[in-house]
């Protein structure tokens, strides 16, 4: 089965903390509490400088760019689940960067909320917000439109059925090592 | 092939006798941590996949801390910790340290504060275990020869259900810290002097463990500075072997027997760094990150607007009988605040003299702002009326862990992280100041 994801990109360079991904003011939204999981995702990325533009446009609950180009250590900082979850409520499917913060890489598996695809070149300083482009996760590759490239990803391996199946809870029920 | 104490305290929770780094093992956990702003997501995910009724695998070993958004009017974050109370009671959760009358802290005498300075006070750290928590420093507790990580809301979830995660064994690199302390440098310096050489993502998925005669005269709150802040180089977690000082620490505070774990000397390292620490100086880590390090004699041109001591890795009692050592008998120039991380480090600001005057008497004297209730208050943000936070673009020196944009509240703020030492001699000067310009 083949799958790709497509769309416009918002890109961001290196060590992107979880005080900019989802600040702490907004820690009282409760993530398993619907209403609160769709607020947490209007508010994703609200910490970064302003020089990046907005990620969601005010009063708005999602974002246009479902796939997010980042550099080095994205994600680091704190443990807060609220992270990824905030990305993936706000509608993001994938964040393609050089590397990642080990909780919040691990944090995306167990939520299944979004895929941390890692690039093998660094592509924050090429790619430019707004250009559209497609993850082919059979080739493992992403190609930009604009720019009419194609560059290579490493393999997500293991943590892909795991977010393809919603997380590790739903992959350890759809494996058969939890019942229920 | 030996083993490192990190591994052989996982290959023991795992029940075997050897693991190696990368490899996956489920691990048994001995106690989760988890607080008000994690915790309610944490019960959320557990009661979601395991039934509205379901049980905790173990009502003694889950310890639940409000700690973070205790003094606001904030509604949701008040409903946070109700939500944490109506658990404690349906699960029977033992350890629950609950605050009622948020107008006077002192009225409860169960509520703590900052849970990873809570959790040592309490007896909940202990050598050989594993402790998984809902925050990054949660890495704090490696400093009692244990693991300890810290997880998100549904590994967390997990646990609760079952009592185990799976993990991947890292690899550690090893500092070893020799030589002798100078009386100008603090725990702060020497980890903001490692973060500055490695990076923010120097240790990313492995163990720093923390060796050497620097590290072993240290006392159990310079100790937890080290490991609490293994996380701001990526780290997995922090360690340090246990030695006589851990168990005087340990068995003032709990009977629970322990085993004790150390690094064999043909263990493998990821990397192995040695220091001489008598040749080090007091450090910062500029705006806007905690490897951005710089010398504190080379910032004395930076002017700052308020100065903070506080949190986990800075507002313990011995970071503060180190700052009313450099304030004693001096006038504060800039706004400087006093947060104690726990109920107890509270007390002590008005029971512990350092020549003659309570700690307490020494910032007031100096003119600091009233010490505070004791909580995460303004290290992370938090709600727009949380004590102490950043709401306009100024300046400030802390003693917190972290300096990202925007992390104290308002994100164009700039945060100076540095010692009590440095951070006190900033709030007499107004400007960012080596504190040997006050030590004699």
């Amino acid at each position: 089965m083949s799958k790709v994801i497509q769309g416009k990109i918002f890109v961001v360079d290196d060590n992107i903390d979880t005080d900019q991904i989802i600040p702490a003011e907004y820690l009282t939204l409760v993530p398993s509490k619907l209403d609160e999981y769709e607020k947490l995702g209007s508010y994703a990325l609200i910490g970064l400088p302003d020089r990046y533009g907005k990620f969601v446009t005010p009063g708005q609950a999602k974002t246009e760019y479902p796939i997010i180009v980042a550099g080095e250590n994205f994600g680091c900082g704190s443990s807060r689940e609220h992270a990824p979850i905030a990305l993936g409520a706000s509608g993001v499917k994938a964040v393609v960067a050089q590397s990642y913060a080990r909780i919040f890489f691990r944090n995306c598996a167990a939520t299944g909320e979004l895929y941390p695809w890692e690039s093998v070149e660094r592509l924050c300083d090429e790619f430019q917000t707004g250009q559209e482009v497609t993850i082919d996760f059979d080739q493992n590759q992403i190609t930009n439109h604009s720019l009419n490239k194609v560059y290579v990803l490493k393999s997500l391996g293991e943590v892909r059925p795991v977010i393809d199946a919603g997380g590790i809870f739903a992959y350890a029920r759809q494996t058969g090592m939890i019942s229920r | 092939m030996g083993m490192t104490l990190t591994e052989k305290i996982l290959a023991k929770a795992a029940g075997r006798s050897v693991v190696e780094p990368g490899e996956n093992i489920w691990v048994n956990v001995d106690v989760l941590m988890t607080h008000d702003v994690c915790g309610p997501g944490t019960i959320g995910v557990f009661k979601r996949e395991f039934g509205a009724d379901a049980k905790v695998w173990d009502s003694e070993k889950i310890v639940l801390i409000p700690d973070h958004y205790i003094f606001t009017a904030d509604e949701r974050a008040n409903r946070n910790v109700d939500i944490l109370r109506d658990f404690a009671q349906e699960q029977s959760i033992k350890y629950f340290y609950d605050i009622t009358d948020r107008a006077n802290f002192k009225a409860n005498p169960d509520y703590k504060g900052v849970c990873h300075i809570a959790l040592a006070q309490e007896g909940h750290t202990r050598p050989g275990e594993v402790l998984f928590g809902t925050d990054s420093h949660t890495c704090n507790a490696g400093a009692f020869g244990q693991f300890a990580t810290g997880i998100g809301n549904t590994d967390a979830g997990f646990i609760m259900g079952t009592g185990k995660l799976l993990i991947k064994v890292p690899a550690t690199m090893r500092f070893v810290l020799n030589g002798e302390m100078p009386d100008y440098l603090l725990a702060k310096d020497l980890i903001l002097q490692i973060i500055g050489d490695i990076s923010v993502a120097g240790a990313t998925y492995r163990t720093m463990e923390f060796a050497g005669e620097a590290v072993q005269r240290m006392t159990m709150e310079e100790r937890m500075t080290l490991c609490n802040m293994a996380i701001e180089a990526g780290g997995k977690n922090g360690t340090i072997a246990p030695d006589e000082t851990t168990y005087e620490y340990v068995r003032a505070r709990t009977d629970k027997p322990f085993e004790s774990f150390y690094t064999d000397s043909d263990a493998n390292f990821y990397s192995d760094r040695t220091y001489d620490v008598s040749q080090l100086e007091p450090v910062v880590a500029k705006p806007h990150s905690p490897d951005n390090r710089a010398l504190a004699r080379e910032c004395r041109d930076v002017k700052i607007d308020r100065v903070y001591i506080g949190s986990c890795t800075g507002g313990k009692t011995t970071d503060f009988i180190n700052a009313a050592r450099i304030l004693k008998g001096h006038q504060v120039k800039v706004p400087t605040y006093i947060v104690p991380a726990t109920q107890k480090v509270y007390e002590d600001l008005f029971t512990y003299k350092h020549e003659g005057q309570t700690l307490s008497e020494i910032f007031l004297n100096s003119g600091c702002i009233e010490p505070a209730a004791p909580s995460c208050a303004a290290c992370l943000g938090g709600p727009k009326d949380t004590f102490g936070r950043m709401n306009k673009p100024e300046v400030c020196v802390s003693t917190t862990n972290r300096n990202f944009p925007g992390r104290m509240g308002e994100k164009t703020a700039q945060i100076y992280l540095a010692s009590p030492y440095t951070a006190a001699a900033s709030a007499l000067t107004g400007y960012v100041t080596d504190p040997r310009e006050f030590l004699g």
